[in-house]
């Protein structure tokens, strides 16, 4: 049984979590003035508006900055997956992501390396968007 | 911006003992604190009439210490939902409620059981709500997995090595052997730092702050009341908080920031400086937050005392040192003396500059420099005798 942190959509979030499920990563884009939004809410930071879309992005990006977990915590839940790589990702749209780095060696990562989206199910209910090297 | 200069002053630091298993209950711990801060002022604790303290749901109400210390008229009560970033921003809320005729005499305190009860960081939810719906759950949880994450970015953009980090904890260290409140008082060498286990990359274990059950307060009052007060006042020069437009709630919420090789000290810096009249030249000793090493490098850069880049040479070469320009963390930081959410800086500040700190004072510090906070928002202080 799974037994790691699940996201819990809320009313903002719940789209992008659905575009997950169905392959498709999902950024939130502001009507009034075009800014892509993550994580998603409610009104633009930037001009304020309450209408958006959510767009289809290439699932495409650049590492960061990462770090390479070691000492698992809890050591129950992650005790089986050290090392593993958590990366915050830049977007070729221009929206940031966090998510796990997979199918590549954890001492292998370098600053920049493209990478792309491969969809996880991790539940019946849950896909996570990760990513691997291009 | 600060308007207040010298006008407000610490008078009393009281605190407890700083242990792995404290063995009593968080209010205990707060109201030994807060008493001892009173005495130390020489203010009896029925004439303290206001309270604040920050916290995570791991500590008790300001409420509730005014009650445990029998206070008859608490008329400020505050809690800050807040971590390191607010250990300086209790002091400015007492003043700013001082100012504004809510209160005479506030304590500021942070209380809490950190390793013997609620572990920050270690926590076991497994559902994430929130903004941690776009971290936990690609296993991003621990408050060093996310100051990791700033850390290799510095060394992305800048080349910073663990070795540099390594010489804060290190010189960190030396100054707690001297200090008998800390927890770590066995000196270690570079080496040690060397071979420390890793816990995620690119920091090990001594480059990680200590957990503890301990807690620390201090009084505040106008300048005009302390002068009647026991000790020489602790003036406060100036005070600042902030970290610009996506603060977001600090930790985990980072995803917009724009360049995490900066931390929330570069948006304070004039703000800082300005309203204490003073600037990085001036200040004779610094007690930096330090939840990790490399926050230290982040805070020195971006508060001016090198430029942005520099903060890992800066650090090198006992410039950090006791006998070094700049002597920072002279009571072993969050590092080695305890992990009291940043308070415990501005006591060891105070003891500083009253000239209190035994086999690590520093001769004739007359400005010192604390500072709170690690991510997306702070607070500092500069404090004078």
């Amino acid at each position: 049984m799974y037994n790691k942190p699940l996201p819990v959509p809320d009313a903002d979030t719940k789209p992008f979590w659905n575009g997950c499920r169905e392959g498709r990563l999902l950024v939130q884009c502001c009507t009034a003035c075009g800014a892509r939004r993550l994580p998603p809410e409610r009104f633009c930071p930037h001009c304020h508006s309450a209408d958006s879309t959510w767009q289809p992005v290439s699932g495409r990006g650049r590492i960061y900055s990462w770090i390479v977990v070691r000492h698992p915590v809890p050591d129950d839940v992650y005790g089986g997956d050290v090392p593993y790589v958590v990366a915050l990702i830049d977007l070729a749209e221009g929206v940031r992501i966090a998510s796990n780095l997979v199918a590549c060696d954890v001492d292998a990562v370098t600053a920049d390396m493209l990478v792309e989206v491969v969809f996880e199910a991790v539940t019946e209910t849950v896909t996570l968007p990760k990513f691997r090297p291009v | 911006m600060w308007a207040l200069k010298d006008k407000y002053a610490i008078v009393g630091t009281g605190y407890t003992d700083y242990s792995k298993n404290s063995g009593t209950t968080v209010l205990n711990l707060a109201t030994e604190a807060c008493l001892n801060a009173a005495n130390d002022a020489g203010l009896p604790p029925e004439e303290i009439d206001g309270l604040v303290s920050f916290q995570f749901n791991d500590s008790v109400p300001a409420t509730s210490v005014a009650a445990a210390m029998g206070i008859p008229a608490a008329r400020y009560a505050v809690d800050i939902a807040g971590g390191g970033n607010a250990a300086n921003l209790v002091i400015l809320s007492a003043i700013a409620a001082i100012e504004a005729g809510l209160a005479k005499h506030v304590l500021c305190y942070r209380a809490m059981n950190g390793r013997s009860g609620f572990r920050l960081g270690g926590g076991r939810a497994m559902q994430a709500h929130g903004i941690t719906q776009f971290t936990a759950p690609f296993g991003w949880i621990t408050y060093p997995q996310a100051m990791a994450m700033w850390c290799r970015r510095h060394m992305i953009k800048y080349g910073t090595t663990t070795d540099q980090l390594g010489a804060i904890a290190v010189t960190f260290r030396d100054n707690a052997v001297l200090n008998p409140r800390a927890m770590q008082r066995q000196p270690i060498t570079l080496d040690d730092y060397r071979a420390a286990r890793p816990i995620v990359d690119p920091f090990r274990m001594l480059d990680i702050c200590l957990e503890s059950d301990g807690a620390c307060a201090v009084l505040v009052t106008s300048a005009a009341r302390a002068k009647d007060l026991r000790h020489k006042p602790v003036y406060v020069m100036g005070g600042a908080y902030g970290g610009g437009a996506n603060q977001g709630d600090d930790l985990f919420d980072c995803l917009r920031w724009a360049d995490h090789s900066e931390n929330y000290a570069a948006y304070i810096a004039d703000d800082l400086w300005a309203g204490a009249g003073v600037g990085p030249e001036d200040v004779d000793v610094a007690e930096i937050y330090d939840c990790f090493t490399y926050s230290v490098v982040a805070q020195l850069e971006g508060l001016g005392f090198c430029r942005p880049g520099e903060g890992p040479d800066f650090v090198q070469g006992g410039r950090i040192a006791r006998d070094g320009a700049l002597p920072l963390n002279t009571h072993g930081g969050l590092l080695s003396e305890a992990y009291i959410h940043g308070l415990n800086h501005v006591v060891e500040a105070v003891d500083q500059l009253r000239g209190d700190a035994g086999a690590r004072q520093i001769p004739e510090a007359e400005i010192a420099l604390t500072t709170a906070g690690a991510m997306t928002c702070g607070s500092a202080l500069v404090l004078r005798r």
